[in-house]
C-alpha cells in the first residue's frame, strides 16, 4: 500500500483544498499520471502520483481543506495483493488519517466515517464506476445496507463529479501566500546581488534569421534562448542548481527552471521547465508555451510546482530595465532579465548602438559567493553570444 | 483565400481572439490606436499567441518583421484588409 498524500506545492503552501479527484475507487493509476486537483490559493494544480497501481480508497473528500502531508488516498501499488483477502460484505471504513485533527476549516465529520459501511461488493463496485462515495449515503437494504439500486439512484442525480465553489477572494489569498514566502525568504537567505549588462546583438541577429526559416506557429520567443543559456550556464556552476534542505544545501541532477510566470488576473507562478538544459530551443519553446497557457488557466501539474531548481523572472515586458529578484525557497538563487534596450555600446574602439540586456543574480550567500556568481553571469553572456549553439 | 469579409466581421473576429489571449479586459473600452500592450498588459508570449491565432483565423501568413504592424486594433484591421483584397 502506498499512502497518497496531500503534497508541497511550493514554498508558500501549508495546506490545499481537493477541488475534485481525477480517478475513482478500483481505478488504475500510473506513475505520473493525474490523479486530483488540489486548490493551493494560487492556482488549481494536477497532482500526480508517485506509484503505479490501483485506488483502494479515497479518504477526502472534494472541498476539503487539508495541511501538506495528509493521507487523500491509499493505492494498491502494482503486483501487490489486496489487504482484505476476500469480499467482505462488511468493508472496513478506514480510520480517519491523524492529521485529519488538524483540520483548519470547519467541516463537520460526516457519522458515516466511523463504524462500519454495509453495501454489498458489487453495489461498492458500481459506486466505483459511477463516481459515487458510498459513505455518504443511506441504505435502503437489510439493515441500512446499500444497495445497487440505491447506487443508480445516487448516479442519477449526480450524473458525474462536480467541482465545489472556489472562493472568489483568490486574489487576497494568493497575495498573501506571496507574502509569507517571500517573509521567510528574506529573514532565512542571506541574499547577495550581482548584475551585468549584456549585449544581445549576435543573439537578436540570430533569431530574427531563424524565424524567418520558420512557419508562424514554430517561431521562438527570445525567452527561450536566455532560459535555455541559464540552463546552460548552471552546469558550469552547479552549486546554484540546488536546494537548501535541512541546514545544508543539496545540488539537484536535474535542470528545471522556475519560469515566472505574472497571472492576467493578479499574482504570479513560477513553474517549473524540466530539462531545459537538455531540450532543443523548439520542444522549450513548445513547453513554455504550454506553460504559460496552463499557469494561466490554472491547470498546472505537481511536479512543476514542486520541481523547480532555480527560478528565472524576466520583468522587461514592462518596461523596466533591471530586476533583483527575492530567492524562492529552498532554492538558493534567482536569475532576473531585465528588459531588451538599444543603448551606446563600445565594439572595437567605436560606439554603436546595441541591443542590451541587463541580467542579474540573486543568491543565497550560504551556498555561493560573488565569485562563484560571477563566473555564473559571465557564461550566460559567453553563451549568448554564440546563440546558434543554445 | 477563403469567402470575402466585411470590415464588421473582420473586427468582431480580431476582438473575438484577443479576447481569448486577455479574457479579463473590457473590450468595449478599446481604443483603437492604443497598442494592445499598453492597454492589455498583454506580454510578448500574449502577442505571438494573438499573431497566431489571426494567421489561423484569416489564413495568412505574417512575417516576423510586420508583428509590430499588428500591435493596435486599427493596425491589425488595416494590414487584415490589405491581406485579404
Amino acid at each position: 500500500m502506498a499512502d497518497f498524500v496531500m503534497p508541497t506545492l511550493g514554498a508558500d503552501m501549508t495546506e490545499g483544498t481537493l477541488v475534485q479527484w481525477k480517478k475513482r475507487e478500483g481505478d488504475r493509476v500510473t506513475k505520473g499520471e493525474g490523479i486530483a486537483e488540489v486548490d493551493t490559493e494560487k492556482a488549481v494544480i494536477e497532482v500526480e502520483s508517485h506509484t503505479t497501481g490501483v485506488i483502494e480508497r479515497l479518504l477526502t473528500k472534494p472541498g476539503d481543506k487539508v495541511p501538506i502531508g495528509t493521507v487523500m488516498a491509499v493505492i494498491r501499488e502494482e503486483g501487490r495483493p489486496t489487504t482484505s483477502p476476500a469480499p467482505a460484505q462488511e468493508v472496513a471504513r478506514p480510520a480517519a488519517a491523524p492529521h485529519l485533527a488538524h483540520r483548519t476549516d470547519t467541516v463537520v465529520p460526516s457519522p458515516s466515517q466511523t463504524g462500519r459501511l454495509r453495501i454489498s461488493p458489487a453495489a461498492r463496485k458500481l459506486a466505483a464506476e459511477r463516481g459515487i462515495d458510498p459513505a455518504h449515503m443511506q441504505g435502503t437494504g437489510p439493515d441500512g445496507a446499500i444497495t445497487l439500486e440505491d447506487i443508480e439512484r445516487a448516479a442519477a442525480v449526480a450524473p458525474g463529479v462536480t467541482k465545489p465553489a472556489i472562493v472568489a477572494d483568490r486574489q487576497a489569498r494568493m497575495r498573501q501566500t506571496i507574502a509569507a514566502a517571500m517573509a521567510r525568504s528574506k529573514r532565512e537567505i542571506p541574499h547577495y546581488y550581482l548584475s551585468t549588462t549584456i549585449d544581445m546583438g549576435r543573439t537578436v541577429t540570430w533569431l530574427k534569421q531563424e524565424n524567418e526559416t520558420r512557419p508562424m506557429t514554430e517561431r521562438l520567443l527570445y525567452g527561450v534562448l536566455l532560459i535555455k543559456a541559464v540552463a546552460i550556464a548552471l552546469r558550469r556552476v552547479p552549486e546554484l542548481n540546488a536546494l537548501w534542505k535541512e541546514g545544508a544545501a543539496v545540488r539537484s541532477e536535474g535542470i528545471h527552471i522556475g519560469t515566472a510566470i505574472s497571472l492576467r488576473q493578479g499574482g504570479l507562478v513560477a513553474p517549473a521547465l524540466h530539462d531545459a538544459d537538455r531540450l532543443s530551443l523548439s520542444d522549450l519553446m513548445t513547453n513554455f508555451q504550454d506553460l504559460v497557457k496552463r499557469a494561466r488557466a490554472g491547470s498546472l501539474r505537481s511536479s512543476e510546482m514542486s520541481d523547480p531548481t532555480i527560478t528565472v523572472t524576466s520583468l522587461g515586458e514592462q518596461g523596466v530595465e533591471t530586476v533583483f529578484g527575492v530567492i524562492y525557497p529552498p532554492q538558493v538563487a534567482l536569475v532576473g532579465f531585465g528588459k531588451l534596450v538599444e543603448r551606446p555600446w563600445v565594439m572595437n574602439g567605436q560606439v554603436v548602438a546595441r541591443p542590451v540586456i541587463m541580467a542579474s543574480l540573486s543568491a543565497d550567500h550560504r551556498v555561493s559567493d560573488g565569485h562563484r556568481g560571477g563566473i555564473f553571469l559571465a557564461e550566460i553572456d559567453r553563451l549568448l553570444q554564440e546563440p546558434h549553439t543554445l | 483565400m477563403s469567402q470575402p469579409m466585411d470590415g464588421n466581421e473582420m473586427r468582431s473576429l480580431t476582438l473575438r481572439l484577443l479576447g481569448e489571449i486577455a479574457p479579463e479586459a473590457d473590450l468595449t473600452s478599446l481604443q483603437p490606436d492604443v497598442s494592445f500592450r499598453d492597454q492589455l498588459d498583454l506580454d510578448s508570449m500574449d502577442f505571438l499567441n494573438f499573431v497566431v491565432a489571426l494567421h489561423k483565423e484569416f489564413q495568412i501568413d505574417i512575417p516576423e518583421a510586420d508583428y509590430p504592424k499588428y500591435m493596435t486594433l486599427n493596425g491589425c484591421l488595416a494590414q487584415l484588409s490589405a491581406a485579404r483584397s
